[in-house]
């Protein structure tokens, strides 16, 4: 059984789509994928992007609307010059440009550093599966 | 022949010669939707750039901020912080468990018939909204800034069909669109948005620079100048958030209903991006999910650093050339249009610094980037509803899963190339229609986006990360949340013109009901599922995609030969 083709290339009668479309993937295909799944590396993999991804999401969602929040509901503290006349809410809409390429930063060194060397993990198991099936 | 008209037909002889070159690269499916899967990071980062930055966001954001100063810069600010949702939850997921369209990834562990249907159907209805939006704007556009050719344009496309008399100018844009599409598939469309995005920063960047030399590079001076300009309704300077959101005016339910409004716009604007088909479909040309994510890192740098200036650009209008002057003909009583901020804050300082040819030169070439801008933007929401009309309906949901037939490759890309064509067609006839009646900045902010976020998103977030999720809870959230939120634009305020005094739905921004809903849809959807047990399959199928979404195993491949 090959993993990672889009289609089960099981040897019967009918034709692919058919198959796919009316009993789904074979039991040892499901099996093939759900113990990929529960590696040690994909578990590893899972949990970093989580630590990650979790944490990050809430705080730029909770951070962009603390801007529409403060000036609905805070409008003199928002209007309050720090420069000349460049004001709270200005500084603090700036603040979400570098605040979203931070993170995008972060992320990016993060992927290379954690999440791709453990993805490759899963992958070269796949592949070594593969090898010992055929 | 005047300048405006010869920077247009240089924009337009560009474009054409990418999808001259393009054409022999759409041969293949692959090639036709995805190019081949060959673009690379930075590219796409740029070609994303070029499909997202649409003329509303170009025109009309400096327009806002011209008229109503600090509370245009909103739209700004959720424009890019939206890319987070992209950069961290969808595009690597996407381009490892995808093929050409958004469906290709929902209808992965789902029945098929259903789910590809129900997909195709918010497809449509998502791009449709955006296209109507991007060709009325171009329409309305062209007339005001190329009167020469709009006029010129008259005697050759005077055309009536099914009763309704095509917009000249409409007509023309749809059918460059077409030939992009048609001819050039992806492979055209993707650099007809890479040279615009290039186009569009450089005249940023331009116009931006000149505002700063105008003020000697001294922000201080150029804020004394933004909050010497006040606003006569709330006695407000330009620097400062409540022009166009008038907090503490009125309430519904005991909130500031200008505050929920703002709130709503920003849910929209933020998780919308996530899910609107014709961005998600630029994941499919890279070759990995570490291209996807390169270029999505690409394309928040551009759009981010693009909408940054166009603060300069608003504020620039605001204080240089001013409102009352903002307007279609600079005539004493002229009505003032928002959409040529840019434009006239362009003449403005091509004359202060180069006499007034160099303002004739600048309106021109600002024109022209505005042209190109929409014609990037239409060309990606072509390729994306015929997508949805052929490769989704046609060639998997009734060739393959109900006639069980083989499609061949040669039998795909020609009816993907007749779609197009239709929806080419369909969308010019539409905008000719719709245009008169309907107000097109309401469909573009309103619909489009909250669309995107109240169907796709839920739908894409539950495919990739929910095990229990099955065919019952795709199509609630898919045409659930397509209808109810065309259902409670249509009911809300700002949707005909003129506005209706006591809507029957009191927000313009109808996100913050829309999109809780679209996602509580998906959820009881896919309880009921279960207890009809009608979808066994895929939960066992959540294995596989989940795998594959994390680690790329069996992603699509570059084809040999590109």
């Amino acid at each position: 059984m090959e993993i990672g083709k889009r289609q089960p290339s099981s040897p019967s009668a009918v034709p692919p789509a058919e198959a796919a479309a009316d009993a789904g993937p074979p039991p040892e295909e499901v099996a093939q994928w759900e113990g990929l799944e529960q590696t040690t590396e994909f578990r590893q993999l899972v949990q970093a992007r989580f630590r990650f991804v979790l944490p990050a999401t809430i705080f730029f969602l909770v951070y962009y609307f603390l801007l529409p929040l403060l000036n609905g509901l805070a409008p003199g503290f928002m209007r309050t010059d720090v420069i000349g006349h460049v004001n709270i809410a200005y500084l603090f809409a700036l603040s979400q440009f570098v605040m979203a390429w931070t993170l995008a930063y972060l992320y990016i060194r993060k992927a290379t550093k954690v999440f791709d060397p453990l993805a490759e993990k899963v992958r070269a198991r796949a592949a070594r599966g593969r090898g010992g099936a055929s | 022949m005047n300048l405006t008209l010869a920077l247009f037909l240089i924009v337009v002889g560009i474009t054409l010669g990418i999808t001259a070159w393009a054409a022999r690269r759409a041969r293949t499916t692959v090639q036709f939707w995805a190019a081949g899967r060959g673009i690379k990071g930075w590219q796409n980062g740029l070609a994303i750039s070029g499909d997202y930055m649409s003329a509303a966001s170009f025109l009309g954001i400096a327009g806002l901020i011209a008229f109503n100063g600090y509370d245009g810069f909103m739209y700004s600010v959720g424009w890019l912080v939206a890319y987070l949702t992209v950069l961290f939850l969808i595009a690597e997921p996407m381009r490892n468990t995808g093929k050409y369209t958004l469906a290709d990834v929902l209808s992965y562990r789902m029945s098929p018939i259903p789910v590809r249907s129900a997909a195709a159907f918010s497809t449509v209805a998502v791009s449709a909204s955006y296209m109507m939006a991007q060709m009325i704007g171009a329409g309305s556009l062209i007339k005001i800034l190329i009167p020469s050719l709009d006029s010129a344009l008259k005697p050759w496309f005077n055309w009536t069909i099914l009763g309704t008399k095509l917009d000249p100018s409409i007509t023309v844009v749809g059918l460059l669109m077409m030939i992009y599409v048609i001819a050039g598939g992806m492979v055209a469309t993707t650099w007809v948005q890479i040279v615009k995005a290039v186009m569009l920063m450089s005249g940023a960047v331009l116009l931006s620079f000149l505002v700063l030399l105008h003020f000697g590079f001294n922000f201080g001076s150029f804020f004394d100048a933004i909050a010497h300009v006040k606003d006569s309704a709330t006695k407000l300077n330009f620097t400062q958030p409540g022009i166009l959101y008038k907090y503490g005016q009125k309430q519904v339910f005991g909130i500031d209903l200008a505050l929920l409004d703002n709130i709503s716009l920003g849910m929209a604007l933020i998780l919308g991006t996530a899910g609107l088909p014709h961005i998600l479909m630029r994941f499919f040309t890279v070759p990995d999910a570490k291209a996807a994510r390169q270029s999505v890192v690409w394309a928040m740098g551009l759009i981010g650093s693009f909408y940054i200036m166009t603060t300069f650009l608003g504020f620039g209008a605001a204080t240089l050339v001013g409102k009352a002057q903002i307007c279609a003909t600079v005539a004493k009583g002229c009505k003032p249009n928002s959409n040529l901020a840019a434009p006239r804050l362009a003449e403005y300082l091509g004359t202060q610094f180069f006499g007034t040819t160099g303002g004739e030169f600048l309106l021109a070439f600002i024109a022209a980037v505005a042209f190109a801008t929409i014609l990037a933007v239409v060309a990606g929401l072509t390729l994306a509803a015929s997508g949805a009309f052929s490769h989704d309906f046609y060639v998997n949901v009734i060739r393959t899963h109900i006639l069980h037939g083989h499609v061949s490759d040669q039998e795909q890309v020609l009816v993907a190339r007749i779609t197009a064509g239709l929806v080419g067609f369909l969308s010019i006839w539409l905008a000719a229609r719709v245009g008169a009646t309907a107000n097109a900045a309401a469909l573009v902010a309103g619909v489009a986006f909250v669309i995107a976020s109240a169907a796709n998103l839920p739908a894409i977030l539950f495919t990739l990360f929910w095990k229990r999720f099955n065919t019952w809870g795709a199509v609630a959230s898919l045409v659930g949340g397509t209808v109810l939120t065309i259902w409670l634009v249509a009911i809300g305020p700002g949707w005909t013109l003129p506005a209706v005094a006591h809507p029957a739905f009191p927000l313009q921004n109808v996100g913050i009901v829309s999109i809780p809903i679209g996602f509580a849809l998906a959820i009881l959807g896919t309880y009921l599922g279960e207890l009809a047990k009608a979808d066994r399959l895929a939960e066992r199928k959540f294995h596989e995609i989940d795998v594959r979404a994390q680690t790329g195993i069996g992603a699509e491949p570059v084809p040999v030969g590109g």
